[in-house]
């Protein structure tokens, strides 16, 4: 039995580009994350800390981890589509 | 507490019901061929597919268990936001759009691409059923909260009832029904989540406690006979039974003083009462207050966001920890006497309450979960299945955008709806999963009525999409590829079909059996068992050339088996089975740490040690 996808697959020349770029935002969260739990673990009385309208560094970042993730979405997103034009709109005119 | 129905809840209870049963019928010829049952065509609008991302996603776990967490614990129940909101960067930036590319009704579709292996099929297949089996038994608990102070039901009666709608939904129109019900459910909840966080902010934080709150009295030990007194091991702290008007009731002795408390007595002749009295005489409370406001304030009054935390901060707040509740036996009679507990706000406001950080097993089991939470979500099997839905790469990835909007909206709402509940007095002393349906129910009665219908549809679309996930697995995957089974598309469907139906049924089961067990909890383990076998393959399968079909094969039998077994064995199974946790095999709770790493070391191994396997195969990563 063959696996094909579901719908048919258009061609994308961005699937590279989109690829490393996903990887290096993934990287770019994942050490913000692994400071968050790394904070909560090893220095947790450090969380208490007022840093932002007397809101404790816990709240504080926690809520911009979760802010953080809506915004690079966005920024990955505008990214991926602009490119995924310019080299399509490429790809076609070699064709 | 007891839990009345109350008209209004079961009339829009049944009209979303209704609702809901209209549109699986309506999409029912829809899903007559394969494609359109297991993928809903792959036709779904990425906005639409992206909210039913949500609102599959946001599931009991989240609105019940999260919330009654921070209600409870503080802090730590936010963790659990955090982490599952964190997953979905994996999701996007890694996992979407090659899933979309490579798969066709079923992430195994995607894994398998490659190499066309029995062994992938077998062992993916197996382990989107244990993953969503585990997924569903909290999904079903919750079910069983939820009816209770809804219609009155208990919770057995709860947990059938879902497993019968969301049967027939996945049963008459499969995927497309599903992701209308998600779609509806997921907009829904993230709108009166938001109602209910404006209503807490405009009330403010206040020390007065709302009538229907239990405010223990406080009397001098001289004024009362205290000849009947039990001191109890755990917490230390004597008790004394006072019987009044012919209703006896529990005290703890503060030095001269003695404070009312809360008690549940499992009589010998079978009978249950809290505070003395039959639950029906409703005298057993919802508690929670707070003590002190900060430069000597009684309340706050309208307040922001950002003042509501700093406030909490510098607040006092009693709650009713569940390792403070005094377990003795009195004349035969099993005694439950609720303690309560005066904590610093400020001690609510960090990491600790639930997650012991201050000994190593605590650390360990912490970093576990949030490793898990991080890589599980990418590798769930009923989100996967939603990159299917959509015509294109392009949709996959915008529509995941919507689901992490909407998700990271929501866990934002969870801190003040859960801290909410916790500082106006609607928290069940025997169960925090009601918290957000009760703080709704303190505001207005038709809030609580929607909020609780709402909560019910959340499960509804969870474990519709659930089931649809696990007849792929079963009707696709096993029969169709791995047993090559003869089926023409007509014949696909009914398989399909008749998958869900069992796998409802087994659902109805566990959720009847697991009753009590904290539902974001049972969701952190399916995470982990997700996280454990699956994730390792996805992401070696993408990134690494040398993968080979055995080595994907292992590493999901060893990452699923060792996390199982971690869990089997694991301190909080021990108290399921009636044991006592301390006697557990080791002290670990969460096995990511462990069986993460273990099936990404079995993957490198085996394929390293099968690499003539992959000769003649593209030497390409996907």
């Amino acid at each position: 039995m063959l696996h094909e996808p579901a719908t048919k697959v258009e061609k994308d020349a961005a699937s590279d580009w989109k690829a490393k770029l996903g990887i290096k935002l993934f990287w770019l969260y994942c050490v913000i994350y692994m400071g968050f739990v790394g904070t909560a673990v090893f220095a947790t009385e450090s969380m208490k800390l007022p840093v932002l309208a007397g809101v404790n560094l816990a709240i504080i970042y926690g809520m911009a981890l979760i802010i953080f993730a809506i915004i690079l979405g966005l920024i990955y997103n505008y990214l991926c589509t602009k490119k995924e034009d310019e080299l399509n709109a490429k790809a076609e005119e070699a064709e | 507490m007891n839990y009345e129905a109350n008209p209004i809840a079961v009339a829009i209870f049944l009209a979303f019901v209704g609702f809901v049963l209209g549109i699986s019928f309506y999409f029912a010829r829809k899903a007559k061929s394969a494609e359109g049952y297991f993928a809903a065509g792959g036709n779904i609008h990425w906005f639409v597919n992206g909210v039913a991302f949500a609102g599959d996603y946001l599931s009991a776990a989240s609105f019940l268990g999260i919330c009654g967490l921070i209600a409870t614990m503080g802090y730590d129940g936010f963790l659990y936001s955090i982490g599952y909101l964190a997953g979905w960067i994996v999701a996007l930036f890694v996992v979407a759009e090659p899933m979309k590319r490579l798969g066709k009704y079923t992430f195994t579709d995607a894994l398998d691409s490659k190499f066309n292996s029995k062994a992938i099929q077998l062992m993916a297949a197996i382990s989107t059923l244990a993953v969503s089996m585990f997924y569903l038994i909290p999904q079903m608990v919750g079910a069983g909260v939820l009816v209770t102070p809804l219609l009155g039901l208990p919770h057995w009666m709860g947990v059938c009832m879902v497993g019968a709608i969301v049967i027939t939904i996945v049963a008459t129109a499969g995927m497309t029904s599903t992701t209308y019900v998600q779609f509806l459910k997921g907009g829904l909840l993230i709108i009166f989540s938001t109602v209910i966080t404006v209503m807490v902010l405009s009330r403010g934080l206040s020390t007065e406690s709302r009538p229907d709150t239990f405010n223990p009295k406080m009397i001098a030990a001289a004024d009362a006979d205290t000849t009947i007194r039990v001191t109890e091991a755990k917490t230390g702290l004597t008790f004394v039974k006072i019987v009044e008007e012919g209703v006896a009731n529990w005290w703890i002795v503060r030095g001269d003083n003695l404070e009312q408390a809360q008690s549940k007595v499992e009589m010998h002749s079978g009978e249950t009462l809290y505070n003395g009295a039959p639950k029906t005489d409703n005298k057993f409370q919802s508690v929670g207050l707070v003590t002190k406001l900060p430069d000597g304030q009684t309340e706050t009054g309208s307040i922001g966001p950002l003042n509501y935390f700093a406030t909490i901060q510098e607040s006092e707040i009693v709650r009713y920890p569940k390792g403070k509740v005094a377990k003795f036996d009195h004349e035969g009679d099993h005694v439950k006497v609720f303690v309560p507990e005066i904590t610093a706000g400020a001690d609510l406001m960090i990491p600790g309450q639930k997650f012991k950080l201050k000994d190593g097993v605590g650390k360990m089991n912490f970093i576990s979960l949030m490793l898990a939470l991080f890589l599980g979500t990418a590798s769930l099997p009923h989100v996967l299945i939603r990159y299917y839905t959509v015509p294109s790469q392009r949709d996959a990835r915008k529509s995941t955008i919507v689901a992490i909007c909407g998700i990271g909206f929501f866990y934002v709402l969870t801190l003040f709806i859960g801290f909410g509940a916790m500082t106006l007095g609607v928290i069940d002393v025997e169960s925090g999963n009601m918290s957000a349906p009760l703080l709704a129910k303190a505001f207005n009665i038709f809030l609580f009525s929607t909020i609780s219908a709402i909560a019910f549809a959340t499960v509804l679309g969870t474990v519709s999409g659930l089931i649809v996930a696990t007849s792929g697995a079963i009707a696709h995957d096993l029969m169709d590829n791995y047993m090559n089974v003869q089926m023409n598309d007509k014949q696909k469907v009914m398989a399909g079909k008749i998958a869900a139906f069992a796998v409802g049924i087994i659902a109805i089961i566990l959720g009847i059996a697991f009753k009590g067990m904290n539902v974001a909890f049972l969701v952190g383990w399916a995470f982990a068992v997700a996280a454990s076998a699956n994730l390792p393959s996805i992401i070696m399968l993408l990134f690494w050339k040398k993968t080979t079909a055995k080595g994907i094969a292992y590493s999901i039998g060893v990452g699923m088996v060792s996390a199982l077994a971690i869990i089997l064995s694991s301190p909080s199974m021990y108290g399921q089975y009636g044991l006592d946790p301390a006697s557990a095999l080791h002290k670990l709770d969460n096995p990511g740490i462990i069986s993460i790493p273990l099936s990404f070391i079995t993957l490198v191994v085996v394929s390293l040690m099968t690499q003539k396997d992959n000769e003649g195969l593209s030497t390409e990563a996907p």
